[in-house]
């Protein structure tokens, strides 16, 4: 455990009881039952598999956006650049398609279950496409990387592309307004069955990237340097598109595109690190954690006629963070 | 110490042969120079003797064992490979650049690796930089960094492409005496080299090549004489000056 690790362990622990108190309801922790009604129902059944469900995507995200970092050697990097989370969310909206053909008892978990399909075909598409490209000796002339991430982009724009088609042909005005309102992710009204589908398959993929850490230490020094080190391209990519896949593929099944965390959080976590990809994975999935445990908890608070979209607040506070980091970088500082 | 051998070894890239069948034994203990013009293929011979291209045809043996079958992690702890530039992603400290190489010990953290670690430092003479980040190291201390983390590894072979191009002279000739301190100790060094003049005085054998074939190998004063120079380079040239401290005077 590193200090950033601890640094945000500590503030984790601090925001999870500040943000089971605040919402529409504020909770007085001192008040007791008799101030605020239904106050344990609240918390129980509303607040906490929410606030449960902010830090797991979070963490998902905030690790995800450390080790594409890493793989790509760059900070700029994003785990969108996979192309994971279009097709999730492709699989989600063609759940709006079919859910009116299944039995409702099915209906309601057709949605994670289709964007999870769609997060695992497009795994499948990139391993695909890894093993070939692999084998092909690209990697192995330099460019194999860049050359990937590549294909990951083109999967993304396909997805995107199919994403906008269907939302083009809805089958009804209802349907529409569904769509467009998931696809800018959010946490309101979720419920345990939620956490259970996203917590399991989130933490398994942060143990993945987990594995993947100290392969992308060596590719600090370059491909051919680290591969000169014992480094296997090949295991480390099957690692990266498990990790990724699950992290973010499970957060678009349970909250739908949740942009810009991992982007951000890595560059929160760097200084207090040594900067190695290693000793940024553990520490960015807590400061993922909480920053989606903070926005989700200030879209609640805000005194809007309607909840503003996790999704959208993210992006809100992304974009110019990430306007301040290009210039930053400009003066060679990052 | 293991010899390593190039065995009719020849090095495709992208369809294109870029090696033509080659043999050549290296010994440890000695300096070899890899010498030639742009785009003869000496890179791609370094890399294919780091076990890092695959031979299309015949093999680099480490000792008996052919290259490919031996084990990633083996062979990293055999053969410590430095590329060409000074490529370092993230701004980490010399301390943390340099235990990399214990990437094939996965002991980077325990006694043996630190230990390592900071023989490695010292013997590139950049102990004092230990804490410093990469970021705020000139150019001539980043190549001593970048060997350190070579040395690090404590491998047999120590191949290295071009680790003096971006050198002034005096940070080129500090280089070449740790490489050479290296062989003294006992491993293989390789090194690939443009300028004639330091391989002509410091190498003890210097391989040339031109359009992936080999067109001389053996001591420098043969390998570099004038008129394998002549071939390799179409340049009429001639050495001047005393043995171990000669120059290259080409005529326009």
């Amino acid at each position: 455990m590193n200090r950033a690790s601890l640094v945000f362990a500590g503030l984790l622990a601090l925001l999870i009881p500040l943000s089971l108190l605040a919402g529409r309801v504020w909770i007085d922790p001192f008040g007791g039952t008799a101030t605020t009604p239904n106050a344990a129902l609240i918390l129980m059944e509303l607040r906490l598999p929410r606030a449960v469900l902010a830090v797991v995507i979070g963490a998902g995200l905030g690790a995800a956006g450390a080790a594409m970092q890493g793989y790509l050697r760059n900070p700029l990097a994003d785990p969108g650049l996979f192309g994971i989370a279009p097709t999730a969310a492709l699989g989600a909206v063609a759940s709006f398609w079919f859910a009116s053909l299944l039995p409702p008892a099915i209906a309601a978990w057709s949605l994670p279950a289709f964007a999870l399909i769609g997060a695992g075909l497009a795994m499948a598409l990139l391993a695909l496409i890894a093993g070939r490209s692999l084998s092909d000796g690209v990697a192995g002339s330099g460019g194999g990387i860049a050359l990937f991430t590549l294909a990951g982009l083109m999967i993304a724009s396909l997805a995107g592309a199919l994403t906008a088609l269907a939302i083009t042909m809805s089958p009804n005005a209802f349907a529409l307004s569904q769509i467009v309102l998931w696809l800018n992710g959010a946490l309101t009204d979720r419920s345990w069955n939620e956490v259970w589908i996203a917590a399991p398959l989130v933490l398994s993929g942060i143990a993945a990237l987990g594995l993947c850490a100290r392969s992308l230490d060596a590719l600090t020094l370059g491909e051919e340097a680290a591969r000169s080190l014992g480094l296997d391209p090949r295991r480390l990519l099957w690692l990266l598109i498990a990790g990724i896949g699950l992290t973010v593929g499970a957060s678009v099944a349970v909250a739908g595109i949740i942009g810009f965390v991992g982007l951000i959080v890595p560059h929160l976590v760097r200084p207090l690190t040594d900067r190695l990809p290693s000793s940024l994975i553990v520490p960015s999935a807590l400061a993922g954690a909480c920053l989606v445990l903070v926005a989700d908890s200030a879209v609640r608070v805000l005194p809007l006629v309607t909840e503003l979209r996790l999704g959208i607040a993210l992006s809100l506070i992304g974009a110019p963070f990430f306007l301040w980091l290009l210039l930053r970088l400009r003066r060679g500082r990052l | 110490m293991m010899e390593l051998c190039a065995d009719s070894l020849a090095v495709e890239r992208g369809g294109r042969e870029v090696i033509a069948p080659l043999c050549a034994a290296l010994e440890p203990g000695r300096v070899t120079a890899i010498c030639g013009p742009n785009g003869a293929g000496k890179s791609s011979l370094v890399l294919a003797l780091a076990g890092l291209l695959p031979a299309a045809q015949g093999a680099v043996r480490l000792g008996e064992t052919d290259l490919r079958s031996l084990p990633a992690r083996e062979r990293a702890r055999a053969i410590g490979y430095l590329p060409q530039g000074s490529d370092i992603a993230w701004d980490v400290s010399v301390e943390s650049l340099v235990a990399l190489g214990r990437h094939p010990h996965a002991d980077a953290s325990g006694p043996i690796g630190v230990q390592a670690v900071r023989q490695a430092l010292a013997a590139a003479h950049m102990d004092s930089f230990a804490k410093r980040p990469v970021s705020q190291l000139s150019g001539g201390e980043k190549a001593r960094a970048l060997l350190a983390r070579v040395l690090a590894g404590e491998p047999q072979w120590i191949l290295a492409d071009e680790p003096l191009a971006a050198l002034d002279l005096a940070h080129q000739i500090r280089l070449v005496a740790h490489l050479r301190r290296q062989a003294e100790a006992g491993r293989g060094v390789v090194i690939v080299l443009h300028d004639l003049a330091l391989a002509k005085n410091h190498a003890d054998r210097v391989l040339v090549l031109k359009d992936g074939a080999l067109i001389a190998d053996g001591a420098a004063q043969h390998a570099l004489a004038p008129d394998i120079i002549a071939r390799g380079w179409d340049v009429e040239a001639e050495w001047v000056g005393r043995p171990g401290a000669e120059a290259l005077i080409a005529k326009v």
